[in-house]
């Protein structure tokens, strides 16, 4: 028998960025908020103070801050007639734990949507016509647009303290920053930082061909800086143990230090640690949910009855939740019924470009998460989607994130791997090269999907959630046409040698290597409970004092990076909240 | 022997005496010694400068293991020396002890294979696009492949894999990586992947860990390590970065 605590006004589940905005935002108004982790408690110290945080080893191979997946995995496979295996070490994306989740160890590139990628089926429709969507790509209207989302971007950024040079304030050109974002009420809170000499070149070699290279916005304080919440944050170094890493400085823009730090100010607000959320319980009435049950560190079930619980452990782990807890019909991609675990995606990333000079010094250990220069000239609002036989945009980048030995040491193709050649070509190449990535849109299908595993089980004797995904035409063809341009720039940088990982036709989706963390979809917002499963204020169409921010409410994923939208969809669930549901509990739609 | 001679003499025109050789094999394996070439004067290389130096750590053949036994570690030593080598530029895996770092991990919980999703059923011949599919952990893959590699190496060569020559050796090694040796419920490329791994990060790691003895790989390379504060280089463009590396534990090189 479960033991029953008692009841709060909100239960929180999970401590990342969304779950921190939501416990600051309601403790500001006065109700009584418990956030419930499953991870430890983390802060800058004792945590990631200098030197001992400067360990390539133990952060960015052993990946001391991600979760263990003896805890919990995913199965993977990649079409309906395969059987699924499970992701038993970390590949292709990281799974956080711990307070602050990935927001602890991100690479704070942070960035705003395109206006159109909101409405993007009715844009595509309206602009090609409905006959250019593949029949089995099941890509969706949001339900809330930019300008509505505008003030609440605005926020995030000042939140998180995010640096960059505005491109479009009002509608006004500025002749800085990305020329083709979309209209902005403010600059960013901060100026943006230099770049090293990489992003340098990258620029020249761009704007050489006639394209609009920008430096990156990102939640990495470059001069001394507070935020709405009087949170303080300091400038950069450049330390070059950024992504995957806690900050030894107080730069990086994560949820402890802009948002918790403010919370721990309130009485009303607790946060309990290293117990994890089981599942969700319904309520008798159907129509709400009662609280959530979860093991706290002794290994006991405990029930803690709440008003309202907001699901703010990451989208995997939202989706997986929701499934556990039976809280809306799973998805069936034979029917193409149902809605939890429906339109899952994840973010192109494959495709890299790397140019070698030997009479060229870069210090590539001088970096941060986003010491990078970008192009937005293939944004998802300026390609010919008919012309090109694709839906989306691709960023073209040139970042130099760190010089860690084991995982930043790229030699030229043809380089032995291993053995006398080997030794020779690090001692030759180490820190002479700079590389080109890509950072694509991924539109969603009726076969890329989440449900549960028959096989695999937990640690709890639960199944294992399964993901079935695998990159489409459309994929492949958008990442194809992200190399080609990448292939121009490097040439104009006219490199001793270059190296080009281009996506191949009918590529398979391969877990092992990393690529982004950047999975979306599965408990998508939408304006129709048939084929979504939250409402425009990320409710739950059925539950109505169920809240799910996160990147789950995807329906179809971004060209550029989740979590600046992530926290803008926060903001605006919260306003939604407070404003409106908290008054008057009920289904907002 | 554990440290090539040849090359050293050949780089820098020098007799390797036996005082120095016995310094050398007494582990106090300095840097400049094992660069070699250039960067390093001759006189630099003097006995007494040599006898000035701290005493270096346990020699690599009295190092006490703590998960390896004798064959594994034969094997170890044997096989780290052939893929990252000694002889040429930059110091090799031998110097930089990184059979010590290997042997240490071993007993991690990362070796153990408790970090990863460690529940039946297995199916190692799987294919790998959602990774390794193994039921051994990493350490338990050491001590099932290394015998295997042996037998294989004595049927193929006539010999294990410890006393080949250094081209049957890397023959070895190539069968190895590309799967070609029969392993129990393991395909031999992924225990080559375990392997050359831990031999890089070996080679690159803290020195805190073992290997990268006194930072010699990230001297070779130009990383400086633990420093992590390079505000000042910034708009230093295309010019090398002054300071040598530091370690966690706050020495310099
Ligand atoms: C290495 C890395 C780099 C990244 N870089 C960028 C970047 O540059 N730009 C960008 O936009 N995005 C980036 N991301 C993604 C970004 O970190 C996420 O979008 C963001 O953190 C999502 O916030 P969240 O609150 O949804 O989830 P998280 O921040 O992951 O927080 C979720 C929390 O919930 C907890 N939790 C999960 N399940 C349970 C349970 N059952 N019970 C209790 N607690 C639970 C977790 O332990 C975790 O602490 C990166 C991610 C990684 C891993
Ligand atoms: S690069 Fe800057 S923001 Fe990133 S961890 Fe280092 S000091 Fe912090």
């Amino acid at each position: 028998m479960a033991i029953q605590q008692k009841k709060k006004n909100v239960v929180i589940v999970g401590l990342g960025w969304t779950g921190s905005i939501v416990g600051l935002e309601l403790a500001r108004e006065g109700y009584d908020v418990l956030a419930i982790e499953r991870g430890h408690d983390r802060n800058i110290v004792p945590n990631w103070s200098y030197p001992t945080t400067a360990d390539e080893l133990k952060y960015a191979l052993r990946l001391e801050e991600m979760e263990k997946l003896s805890n919990t995995t995913v199965t993977i496979r990649r079409s309906l007639s395969d059987t699924a295996l499970p992701y038993r070490q970390l590949g292709s994306f990281l799974i956080g734990t711990g307070v602050g989740g990935c927001g602890a160890h991100w690479n704070c590139q942070t960035w705003r949507a395109h206006p159109e990628e909101f409405h993007l089926r009715s844009y595509v429709e309206k602009t090609f016509g409905e006959q250019i969507i593949p029949e089995d790509m099941t890509i969706q209207d949001w339900g809330v647009s930019y300008n509505e989302l505008e003030p609440y971007y605005d926020f995030f950024e000042k939140v998180a303290g995010v640096a960059g040079e505005a491109g479009n304030i009002k509608g006004h050109k500025t002749g800085e920053g990305n020329p083709f974002e979309a209209w902005r009420s403010n600059t960013y809170p901060m100026p943006g930082g230099g770049v090293t000499y990489h992003g340098k070149l990258f620029a020249q070699a761009a704007k050489s061909l006639g394209y609009h290279p920008f430096a990156f916005p990102a939640a990495i304080a470059t001069q001394s800086y507070t935020n709405p919440y009087g949170m303080q944050m300091g400038p950069c170094n450049y330390c070059g143990y950024c992504e995957r890493f806690g900050c030894l400085n107080y730069s990086k823009g994560s949820p402890q230090m802009c948002v918790l730090a403010a919370a721990k100010r309130h009485k009303n607000f607790q946060y309990i640690t290293r117990s994890e959320v089981l599942r969700i319980e319904k309520s008798a009435n159907g129509e709400t949910v009662s609280g959530v049950t979860y093991i706290d560190p002794e290994g006991r079930e405990i029930f803690q009855p709440a008003d309202m619980v907001v699901l703010a452990s990451f989208q995997m782990n939202n989706v997986r939740l929701l499934l556990h807890s039976a809280l809306g019909q799973p998805y069936n991609p034979q029917t193409n019924e149902g809605v939890i675990g429906r339109n899952y995606a994840y973010q192109i990333n494959v495709g890299s470009a790397t140019a070698f000079f030997k009479d060229k010094n870069f210090n590539p250990f001088i970096g941060t998460g986003a010491n990078c220069m970008a192009l937005d000239d293939f944004a998802t609002n300026r390609i010919d989607f008919a012309k090109e036989g694709f839906i989306g945009g691709v960023r073209i980048d040139c970042n130099q994130t760190n010089g860690q030995p084991n995982r930043s040491l790229p030699l030229p193709t043809g380089t032995p791997a291993w053995g006398a050649g080997w030794k020779q070509a690090i001692g030759d190449w180490y820190g002479r090269n700079l590389g080109l990535g890509l950072h694509g849109s991924c539109m969603s299908y009726r076969d890329a999907y989440l449900d549960l595993d028959p096989t695999y089980k937990d640690k709890y004797g639960r199944p294992l959630m399964r993901m079935t995904f695998n990159w489409h035409e459309n994929d492949i063809k958008l990442a194809q046409f992200g190399s080609a341009r990448q292939e121009e720039i490097v040439k104009a940088l006219n490199p001793d040698s270059y190296n080009l990982r281009r996506m191949q036709d009918n590529e398979p989706y391969d877990a092992t290597a990393y690529q982004t963390t950047h999975t979306v979809g599965g408990a998508i917002m939408g304006e129709n409970p048939q084929n979504s499963a939250l409402n425009r204020y990320l409710q739950h169409w059925d539950y109505h004092n169920l809240f799910v921010p996160g990147a789950n409410a995807y329906p179809q994923n971004l060209e550029q990076n989740p979590t600046g939208t992530v926290g803008a969809l926060t903001y605006w669930m919260v306003a939604a909240i407070k404003n409106n549901y908290l008054k008057n509990p009920r289904p907002l739609v | 022997m554990f440290y090539k001679t040849d090359s050293f003499q050949e780089k820098t025109g020098l007799l390797v005496t036996e005082k120095i050789l016995s310094v050398i094999k007494s582990g106090v394996t300095r840097r400049h010694l094992l660069i070699g070439a250039g960067a390093c004067a001759a006189s630099a290389l003097s006995a007494r400068h040599i006898a000035a130096q701290p005493a270096g750590p346990v020699p690599l053949e009295h190092y006490q293991r703590v998960y390896f036994n004798g064959q594994e570690w034969a094997f170890i030593m044997a096989a780290v020396a052939r893929l990252i080598p000694s002889d040429g530029r930059g110091p090799g895996a031998i110097e930089a002890r990184v059979p010590v770092f290997i042997d240490r991990q071993m007993i991690t919980p990362w070796a153990r294979g408790e970090d990863w999703y460690h529940q039946a059923p297995f199916n190692y011949d799987a294919p790998h696009y959602t990774g390794y599919q193994g039921r051994y952990s990493p350490a338990e893959a050491y001590r099932i492949a290394i015998p295997a590699i042996d037998k294989w190496a004595q049927e193929n060569y006539g010999n294990i894999f410890a006393r080949l020559s250094a081209a049957r050796q890397d023959a070895v090694l190539e069968q190895v990586q590309k799967d070609g040796v029969p392993i129990d419920e393991l395909r031999s490329g992924d225990f080559f992947s375990f392997l050359w791994q831990n031999t890089k990060e070996g080679y690159f790691a803290d020195p805190k860990y073992g290997g990268n003895y006194d930072m010699v790989a990230w001297v070779y390379i130009g990383f400086p390590g633990a420093r992590a504060s390079f505000l000042d280089w910034v708009d230093k463009d295309n010019v090398r970065y002054r300071l040598g590396p530091v370690s966690i534990d706050g020495q310099r090189a």
